[in-house]
Order: C-alpha cells, then sequence, then structure tokens
C-alpha cells in the first residue's frame, strides 16, 4: 500500500467557481442531468445543490444574510465524498462492489455493484447517489484511475485558488493545521478542522477546514457508523423470537382452552 | 441548530412500494413457517393441515419475496452478486452486513421451505414419493429440517427491521426495536393470515384457536413495542407529527385495537367477526411497514 492519499479542502479561500465541479464531471464523463434541460434551484447560485450519484463534486453555497440584507456573507465549501477511514457504505455493502483502495480511499466498482442502495442509507454524509445512467450507486472515486497512473484528481487540478489541496493525508494534516494557526493568528477564530483527526469515523480522508459549525455546511456533528445499532438491534429481536416462540408453544398446548373455543364459536354461530 | 440529529444529515436510498411489499411478505413468509412449525411440533395432530397451508404460504411467500427484491435492484440480473464474489466466484459473506446475510437467509431459507412444501404436498396427496415425509417432523431429520427453517423463519422476518437500524437514516438508525417491531407483527400479521384461510376454506381444527389467541398475544405484544419504538425515538418521533403519525394512529386502531375488540367480542360481526379481525390486522401490518418506511423516506437531508 502507498501511503494514504486525500483532500484537504479549505473553505476559506473557495470562490465559488465550481471548475472542480466541471472537471469531476469532464473526467469522469458524467451527464449534466438525467436526463432532460437541467433545472434551477430558483434562489441560488447553487444550481447543483447536492451530491449525488451524477455530481460527485458539489460547491455548496451557504448564503448568511441579516434580514435587512445590509450584512452577510456567503461561505462556499466544495464538497465531495469523506474517504472515511471506517466507512459506513463499505461497512454495509452487499456485494464487495465498495472497496478501500491501495490509497486509502473508497471506491465502488460499477460493475460488481447491482443498485441495491444500502450504501446511500448508511452514508453518514448523505454522499452516495444512483446514477441512473449505470444503475449503480456512485460517487468520487478520489480519481482512482488518475492515482493509479500518478496524476492527481481532477477536482483538485483544476482548483485555481488551492481551497482543494490533494496529497498525502500526513502533509495536509500539517498544511491544515498551519493554516488554521495561521488563521487564527490573523484573527479569524473561529477556523477548525473537521475531520482531520482519528477521531471522527477514524479520521475522513477528505477533511474540511471550517469557519461555521458542521451542521452549517449540511454536515452531520458527530457521524457514525451504521453498525453501532446492530447488536442491540439484534439481541432484542432475538428476545422476541423467543417470548413469540414460548407464546406459541402455550397457546398451541392449551387444548382444552381451543377446544372449548370452537364450543363457544358453535354455540355462537347457532345462535345467531 | 445543534439539536438536529446526525441522521437528518443523510439520503433516502429509495426503497419505496417494492421493499414495503417485500417487508410485508418476507415476514409473512417467515412467520407462516413458524407457526405452522409450531402447529406440527406442539399442536394437535389434527393441525397437520394448518401446517400444511403455513408450509405453501411460507414457500410462495419466500419466492415472491425474492422476485420483489430483484426487481428493486438498480441492476437486477446482478443479483447474484449478493451471493457470489462477482470478481473471484468466491461466496460473499459479511456477517456484520445485515442485508449481507438476510441475502443468504433468503436462499437458505426458500431451500429449506421448500422441502417442508414439498413434505406438506405429500402428505395431503398432491405427490406420490413417501420418501418426502421424512421432511417434516415427526422424525429425526424432519426435526431437523424444522429447527432449521424455524429459525431462518424468525430470521427472515425480523432482520429487514435490523438491516433499516443498521444505515444512518432519521428513525430507522435511531431506534434498536424495529427488527423486534417488524418480528411481532410478522407473528401477528401471519397468524391471521392462517387464521383467515382456515375461515375461507371452512376447515378448522384446534389450532385454529390456538392461532387466534396466540393473535391476540401478539397484537397486546406490538402494541407495547410500538409505544416502546415511538418512547426510543425522543425527538426524532416528532417526523410523525405530519401525516404518518395520522397514518400509524390509523394502523393502531384498525390493526390492533379493532382487532383485539372483534376478538374479546367487545364488537362482533357474527360468523364475519374472526375473519374481519384477520384482514383489519393485515392492513395494520401493511400500514406499519409503509409508515416506518416512507416516513423515513420523505425526509430531506439537512
Amino acid at each position: 500500500m502507498t501511503e494514504p492519499m486525500g483532500f484537504f479542502t479549505d473553505t476559506t479561500v473557495c470562490i465559488g467557481c465550481k471548475a472542480c465541479e466541471v472537471a469531476c464531471k469532464e473526467w469522469n464523463q458524467l451527464p449534466a442531468s438525467a436526463g432532460g434541460a437541467p433545472t434551477l434551484s430558483g434562489d441560488s447560485y447553487d444550481n447543483t445543490r447536492r451530491l449525488d450519484g451524477l455530481h460527485w463534486r458539489h460547491v455548496r453555497f451557504v448564503e448568511q444574510f441579516s434580514p435587512d440584507r445590509r450584512d452577510g456573507r456567503w461561505l462556499l465549501m466544495s464538497d465531495v465524498c469523506k474517504h472515511c477511514v471506517q466507512a459506513g457504505c463499505l461497512e454495509v455493502c452487499p456485494t464487495g462492489a465498495i472497496i478501500r483502495t491501495e490509497f486509502d480511499t473508497v471506491v465502488i466498482q460499477s460493475d460488481t455493484c447491482n443498485g441495491c442502495r444500502d450504501c446511500i442509507a448508511a452514508c453518514p454524509f448523505g454522499v452516495i447517489g444512483m446514477n441512473p445512467v449505470s444503475g449503480t450507486a456512485q460517487k468520487c472515486t478520489l480519481c482512482y484511475d488518475r492515482l493509479q497512473a500518478g496524476l492527481e484528481p481532477a477536482c483538485s487540478k483544476a482548483c485555481p485558488t488551492d481551497s482543494i489541496v490533494f496529497g498525502t493525508i500526513a502533509e495536509l494534516r500539517q498544511k491544515a493545521q498551519a493554516r488554521v494557526g495561521k488563521l487564527h493568528a490573523q484573527g479569524e477564530r473561529r477556523a477548525y478542522l473537521y475531520g482531520a483527526d482519528d477521531r471522527m469515523l477514524g479520521g475522513l480522508n477528505s477533511f474540511f477546514l471550517l469557519v461555521d459549525k458542521p451542521e452549517v455546511y449540511g454536515l452531520p456533528p458527530s457521524p457514525r457508523l451504521p453498525t453501532r445499532n446492530l447488536m442491540p438491534s439484534s439481541l432484542l429481536s432475538a428476545a422476541g423470537a423467543l417470548v413469540l416462540g414460548l407464546m406459541g408453544v402455550i397457546n398451541f398446548r392449551m387444548r382444552g382452552a381451543n377446544a372449548e373455543a370452537r364450543e363457544k364459536e358453535l354455540a355462537d354461530e347457532r345462535r345467531a | 441548530m445543534s439539536a438536529v440529529p446526525d441522521t437528518f444529515f443523510t439520503v433516502a436510498p429509495h426503497w419505496r412500494w417494492l421493499i414495503i411489499c417485500y417487508f410485508f411478505v418476507g415476514g409473512i413468509a417467515g412467520g407462516c413457517y413458524m407457526l405452522a412449525l409450531l402447529a406440527d411440533v406442539f399442536g394437535d395432530p389434527g393441525d397437520r393441515r394448518l401446517a400444511h397451508t403455513g408450509y405453501y404460504i411460507a414457500f410462495a411467500a419466500i419466492v415472491l419475496s425474492g422476485l420483489l427484491l430483484t426487481v428493486d435492484l438498480g441492476r437486477p440480473l446482478r443479483f447474484w452478486h449478493m451471493l457470489v464474489q462477482s470478481h473471484t466466484g468466491w461466496p460473499m459473506f459479511k456477517p456484520w452486513s445485515p442485508m449481507s446475510v438476510g441475502s443468504w437467509a433468503l436462499l437458505l431459507f426458500g431451500a429449506v421451505s421448500f422441502l417442508s412444501f414439498l413434505a406438506a404436498l405429500e402428505e395431503a396427496g398432491q405427490l406420490r414419493w413417501r420418501g418426502l415425509s421424512l421432511l417434516r417432523p415427526p422424525g429425526t431429520f424432519g426435526y431437523i429440517v424444522g429447527v432449521v427453517g424455524g429459525l431462518l423463519g424468525f430470521f427472515v422476518a425480523g432482520y429487514t427491521g435490523v438491516l433499516l437500524s443498521a444505515t444512518n437514516r432519521p428513525i430507522w438508525a435511531d431506534t434498536w426495536l424495529l427488527g423486534l417491531t417488524f418480528l411481532v407483527s410478522a407473528a401477528s400479521i401471519s397468524a391471521a393470515l392462517l387464521v383467515l384461510v382456515s375461515y375461507v376454506t371452512g376447515w378448522f381444527s384446534a389450532g385454529v384457536y390456538a392461532l387466534k389467541r396466540f393473535d391476540a398475544w401478539a397484537l397486546i405484544l406490538e402494541l407495547l413495542v410500538l409505544a416502546a419504538l415511538v418512547a426510543s425515538l425522543g425527538a426524532v418521533a416528532r417526523i410523525w407529527l405530519s401525516v404518518w403519525g395520522a397514518v400509524l394512529l390509523a394502523m393502531v386502531i384498525i390493526g390492533i385495537v379493532a382487532p383485539l375488540a372483534l376478538h374479546w367480542r367487545v364488537v362482533s360481526a357474527g360468523r364475519l367477526t374472526a375473519p374481519i379481525a384477520a384482514v383489519l390486522v393485515l392492513i395494520g401490518g401493511f400500514l406499519l411497514r409503509v409508515v416506518i418506511v416512507l416516513s423515513s423516506e420523505g425526509v430531506k437531508p439537512v
């Protein structure tokens, strides 16, 4: 295995140009829409709106304005698959289509996926969607094909402000810490890193520098693995199975009462 | 804002009517097998025919379940990727993925319920191969088939709820009680269906009355589990302050309270009392799955 690779996305320098979205679509040959003319959101410059099977990069426009619109700011974030070290999608995938690559990234093999959509429900970030062309679940591959050829991913290559930086995780974490330190020194005390350490799902190989709460960017404050519920859920069901089994045995064994019930019903019918 | 639960940042997998129907039909498959086995092992000799009905329904329902699940896939012809690694040809099995374990359980349960189905056909005089009677209790091999099938039946009836909980979606992943809820509901709808078939065909044995009482007990248990389910959701239960809450309430009234009232003869519809109660239980079981699946499906990400 080579060194773990990933993205560091510094949202403070994103200008919302969407070059990453375009580069991603170009390289991965993703259609603009699932057929028909693309629709506009109507209330934002963000017409992509969210990540799904056809949009593997999404520049989120968070528009924070005062009611009288005298004061305000745009928070821009190029969102992408987080390539979690402990990945919920990979955990539940029943076909083995989702794999961890030699770059420590998470990739859905489209020739194996059968479109069961369990990964879509399992992803704590809502990253995965169905690609209607392939009939399979798809998401960012961190340009696995380019990485294998020694190239950097299309989005980070295209990013004009280096808001998206590609590199080894160790190197990216250092850069990100330095950037947070610099921003703090400049007075932007709100800057912090989201997913840059092992505490969040073992570490996100695509992590972010944010200046507001995660939920403002549509990110869960404390994402968790889907299998957290597996053991308690299973044990409660097993206990239920035991109770139901006992109930069944008792009821079939109450032969006197069963015969009596039959008699009573026949008597009722005769009376009716 | 921080009060928004983490499950509200995820997207819906678009599991809709085919999956709802599967949850219903799969519950009937597992539940009917389990009840047929109980009738075979613990019932009167007169209950053998009741058990036949259970095995017939279980096998038909599990075949239908497989079809529903296959058609729901984005690539139906790749359904076998759930069982065989398409790149290596080795078995595909992940014990920690409910869908993976469930796929194997469906396959094995399909096979075992087919054996029981054949044995029931033989005893009913539809097939003439005496060796088939070995596949059903009494008899050691029959017990082995029955116990394996019964355990798989319980699994098939309940794992769907556990599968929903092993996601990150609202409601589904916010409780540990969905597996139990689906299991208890599967027991109640299966008992109701067997009682209904018995009244429609006009054939009765003591076991039918055992099933009626069992169904009443299962409905009471279901009511308790549903109350615990709502309580376990905490603030997330606010999703049900909507049309879904109304449907859930309707489900409780139609599918639990009314059948119990009919069972205890608080109200009566003459000789139609038991069949009407059974139909209501079946409608309630379907509505329960509709609410649980669609109320979560409808939650858009933050």
